[in-house]
């Protein structure tokens, strides 16, 4: 922004009409993205907040007034009881501790394709496959790995153990199950997040390092990590927003059972606002904004680093 | 270059790098490449339970059910249909947005840029119950244009970010010269900015191709019927009706997942130079 001001104030105005001009053409290329973001994404938020300090049922009267009822901090209160929003919360935790584990997955695949060897291009492309590809066709594809008598993991523990696991099946299981899904295509964003960084990491550094005599995990943890801190930062971002997202994988593969143990926040919430449970849109709202919380934590610090990164360019 | 190249091992640690890359890839794949025999696979031959052995051979049959009697073509229409006009609308409104934020030092500028960062993130479950009931009262439920208008909105925040970024690593001299000049500011956009931002498009519109394709959740909040359902939502109510009918939902897994594979393969440099955004300083 520095930048744009210095140079405005460098150039003469020539006439009036060119500063009138360059004082509201940033304001009419903004006008229809802004307002298309505030009505459907940022008043929504307002609106969602407000909506879940009240009891409503999604309807209107034949008159089109909201027939919703002024509830306080009721659809809290019952939160805080409800064992189904506490299951979820834990699950919500799962997720985003097992989901940091595409971190350490993503970067060891990335240095393993980080060669320069025939037809690698190709390798890496394939490798960053499951990314592409929809979560309803990786949950579909995983609940076919996970079934009964013939998936694969099945057969497997049916191997190991001499009894199969129906880990779908399971409550104690089902959770970790899911993630696992879910962690395909994140490790697979997260490779190609590492694969970039360490195309440019400085070669000068690393051969300095070398001749000192560093190698293996040392130069990794002490010269090559070091560089790749903007992409580990993206990567914790698009990790903990991907872990808190999961909404899809429990939809497809489980729909939140068995007996609502695969739940999270965003499905629970769906659920309560437009699933079989009725039509409670305060309460479902309720879920949303404390959802909204936690990520506001995440949010309010990548907000808070490109602040820091804009002030010193 | 970290590791250390390959070239620069013994001899064996070589062929043995040659030959882990194949296998760790079958691994990796492993699931994808199951799904994709099994949907080649007769229903005889699961109903046997032949799942693994040898087919008894090639079923194209499968493919040709599900595009005969499901509408998975409707589906994939549908997709299409939701997915072009948000990828043309959240290019044209970000790339305004993004020169807007990028060019000019005005009050509030960063304030607005940061808005439309954080609007990116949010959980989708805070936009839910009030964009649903907005698209019931605009009469826009189940219709492909409600659900795009959404997708263009929300897409809007994350493509902002980036065309800004873009815009901002361009030669500001050339609009300072344009200005000095006595251009106009639209003709600015339209003439000097625009015609360099050919990358840039290209990496959003695979990308946000990709991000509507493969969504899930706004097709089911926003649409219901087999008029105007996607296919993440129409495959979903087909794996209700298929229960357990694995031939045809890895084939209907397959056609879905096609579109934005192909997409992927022939536009890979942009699609990874728009996900990989900031990994780089």
């Amino acid at each position: 922004m520095a930048q744009a001001t210095d140079i405005g104030a460098a150039v003469p105005l020539r006439r009036s009409g060119r500063w009138n001009q360059r004082t509201f053409a940033p304001w009419l290329f903004l006008a229809p993205g802004l307002l298309m973001f505030a009505i459907y994404v940022l008043w929504p938020i307002v609106q969602s907040v407000t909506l879940s300090f009240y009891d409503w049922n999604g309807l209107y009267n034949r008159d089109g007034a909201f027939t919703g009822t002024f509830v306080g901090l009721a659809n809290y209160r019952e939160l805080m009881v409800d064992p189904a929003f506490e299951t979820s919360l834990w699950n919500n935790l799962k997720w985003l501790v097992l989901y940091m584990l595409a971190l350490p997955a993503g970067l060891f695949i990335a240095i393993f394709l980080n060669q320069t060897v025939r037809g690698i291009r190709l390798y890496k492309s394939l490798f960053f496959f499951p990314f592409v590809i929809s979560q309803v066709v990786v949950g579909l594809i995983f609940a076919w790995f996970y079934a009964p008598n013939f998936g694969l993991f099945y057969l497997l523990t049916e191997n190991v153990f001499g009894q199969g696991t129906a880990i779908l099946a399971d409550p104690n299981l089902v959770t970790y199950g899911i993630i696992a899904a879910g962690l395909w295509p994140q490790i697979a964003y997260v490779m190609i997040l590492y694969l970039t960084g360490l195309n440019n990491v400085a070669p000068d550094q690393i051969e300095a390092a070398r001749l000192d005599g560093a190698r293996g995990w040392r130069m990794l943890w002490y010269v090559v990590l070091p560089q790749l801190r903007p992409a580990t930062f993206i990567a914790v971002i698009v990790t903990v927003i991907g872990a808190l997202r999961s909404f899809d994988l429990v939809s497809i593969m489980t729909s939140g059972g068995p007996f609502g143990s695969s739940r999270v926040l965003s499905y629970y919430m769906f659920e309560m606002a437009l699933g079989e449970f009725g039509f409670r849109m305060g309460y479902g709202a309720a879920i949303a904004v404390v959802l909204f919380a936690i990520m506001m934590v995440f949010i309010s610090g990548f907000i808070w680093k490109m602040w820091r990164d804009e002030r010193e360019r | 270059m970290f590791p250390r190249p390959i070239q620069a091992a013994s001899q064996p640690a070589q062929w043995l790098y040659t030959l882990a890359l194949p296998v760790a890839l079958l691994v990796w794949l492993f699931p994808l490449l199951g799904v994709a025999l099994t949907s080649l696979r007769p229903a005889s031959d699961l109903a046997q339970g032949n799942y693994f052995g040898m087919p008894s051979g090639i079923a194209w049959e499968n493919y040709a059910y599900i595009f005969t009697q499901t509408p998975i073509g409707q589906y994939m229409v549908n997709s299409l249909w939701v997915t072009v006009p948000t990828v043309i609308g959240a290019v044209a409104l970000s790339l305004m947005t993004g020169f807007a934020l990028a060019v000019y030092g005005f009050r509030g500028n960063i304030l607005i840029f940061f808005l439309f960062v954080a609007g990116n993130f949010v959980p989708f479950q805070i936009l839910m119950v009030p964009v649903r009931d907005m698209t019931l009262q605009l009469g826009m439920y189940d219709t492909w244009y409600g659900l795009a208008l959404f997708h263009i909105a929300f897409q809007t925040g994350f493509c902002t970010l980036f065309m800004r970024n873009f815009i901002r690593a361009l030669p500001f001299e050339l609009i300072e010269a344009a200005r000095v000049e006595g251009v106009a500011e639209w003709r600015i956009f339209w003439f000097i900015v625009l015609p360099l931002m050919r990358p840039a498009i290209a990496a959003l519109s695979v990308l946000v191709f990709t991000f509507i394709w493969n969504d899930f959740f706004w097709a089911t909040v926003l649409t219901q019927g087999v008029d105007s359902q996607p296919i993440t939502a129409g495959l979903s109510s087909l794996n209700g009706q298929w229960i357990a009918q694995w031939h045809l939902v890895s084939a209907g897994s397959i056609v879905a997942a096609l579109p934005p594979v192909l997409m992927f393969f022939a536009m890979q440099r942009h699609f990874i130079a728009g996900l990989t955004l900031g990994a780089v300083k």
